[in-house]
């Protein structure tokens, strides 16, 4: 992959997206629907890499012990909802992949 | 809370950068994380450095890492980008009133460098009002005080993934899926969010063989959608455009969600 012109890329719609709201609000009328429907693009952005990722690790659904990621997943699922830290949802979730790895794998 | 800052422009600039210190403090982790990450997923230090000082969005900046791990492509991640950004248009429109008078050299480092948590500290700055006319320092001390130390940290993170031998055997493999659930969970707060993310997440699994992360578009549309519905079904309270984009702002920053 042409690694600059990723870079380039991902600058260009990010600053398209920031900068030319904050001039043109008032100017000219933005639909409501529109930022409505925003709210759930990034839960639903998110759920679409999560899933695949912790579900079908080797690219067919695996729900067995054997899948570590699962079972980290269903954890650090658990951590972010009581402690509502992303650190430590991070944190742990390593910890319970490594040791469900050296326990079970 | 903080008092109201000297009406100068020095006063204001520094008020700006104090009011982002917790935010960055709680921040540095996750710039050394993207780092190490980005190096251990296949990213040149270049790359992932041009990403932070150029790009500079954080929760973009992971998925896009997330999707070159997983091979996807150049257009997929470009767009992947687009989406995930789309709510600091929220940020922007809620912003602009305050911001309209400014030229141009004043919209341009404001609007390219605003972020969930340089939102936040800005909006409730004008929203705290007073006379002063250099508010737009204190709305561009908090865009300094979220860009540099992200570059910053971010560097770190790229020094530490560039000796780190073999990722997996520190569970980083995993820390990228980690960091998106801890990222996922905090915005489910109603049902038509639930109903988003179960219909992304079915959709994801289902069309999962599709060629070019069709399957990923897919999901994320028909989740959106599933949420409009949703929304039907379970109308919210209404809300103003800024005060929805206080929520969105807060539920999107880590670590400060008390």
């Amino acid at each position: 992959m042409n690694e600059l012109l990723l870079v380039a890329g991902m600058a260009a719609v990010t600053f398209a997206v920031r900068y030319p709201v904050l001039v043109l609000v008032g100017k000219i009328p933005l639909p409501e629907g529109v930022f409505r429907a925003l709210r759930y693009v990034p839960p639903a952005v998110l759920t679409a890499i999560i899933v695949p990722s912790v579900l079908m690790p080797q690219g067919a659904v695996d729900v067995s012990p054997a899948n570590a990621y699962l079972v980290a997943g269903i954890v650090s699922a658990l951590v972010a909802w009581r402690t509502k830290s992303l650190l430590l949802t991070i944190v742990i979730g390593m910890v319970v992949v490594l040791a469900w790895r050296a326990l079970v794998g | 809370m903080i008092g109201m800052p000297p009406p100068t422009r020095r006063g204001e600039f520094l008020a700006g950068l104090q009011a982002m210190i917790p935010l960055i403090v709680g921040g540095i982790p996750f710039g050394i994380i993207f780092g190490a990450l980005a190096v251990t997923s296949g990213l040149s230090p270049w790359t992932a450095q041009a990403m932070s000082l150029i790009v500079f969005a954080g929760s973009a900046q992971f998925i896009a890492v997330g999707l070159v791990a997983q091979g996807a492509t150049l257009p997929v991640i470009v767009l992947t980008t687009f989406i995930v950004n789309l709510r600091h248009a929220l940020y922007a429109a809620s912003l602009a009133p305050y911001v309209r008078h400014l030229p141009q050299r004043w919209l341009i480092p404001l609007g390219g460098l605003l972020t969930d948590e340089s939102f936040l500290v800005s909006i409730q700055r004008y929203e705290r009002g007073g006379d002063s006319p250099y508010k737009h320092w204190f709305y561009l001390g908090a865009n300094l005080g979220m860009y540099v130390p992200w570059y910053l940290t971010t560097l770190i993170g790229i020094l530490f993934g560039a000796v780190i031998p073999d990722a997996s055997r520190l569970g980083l493999d995993f820390a990228m899926s980690a960091t998106f659930i801890g990222m996922l969970i905090p915005t489910i707060r109603n049902r038509p969010v639930v109903l988003a993310v179960l219909v992304a997440g079915i959709t994801a699994v289902l069309a999962y063989g599709l060629p070019n992360q069709i399957g990923l578009f897919l999901a994320a549309v028909l989740g959106v959608g599933a949420g409009m519905l949703g929304e039907r079904l379970w109308p919210p309270a209404p809300q103003t455009l800024e005060a929805e984009a206080h929520e969105e702002a807060e539920t999107n920053i880590a670590e400060t969600r008390e």
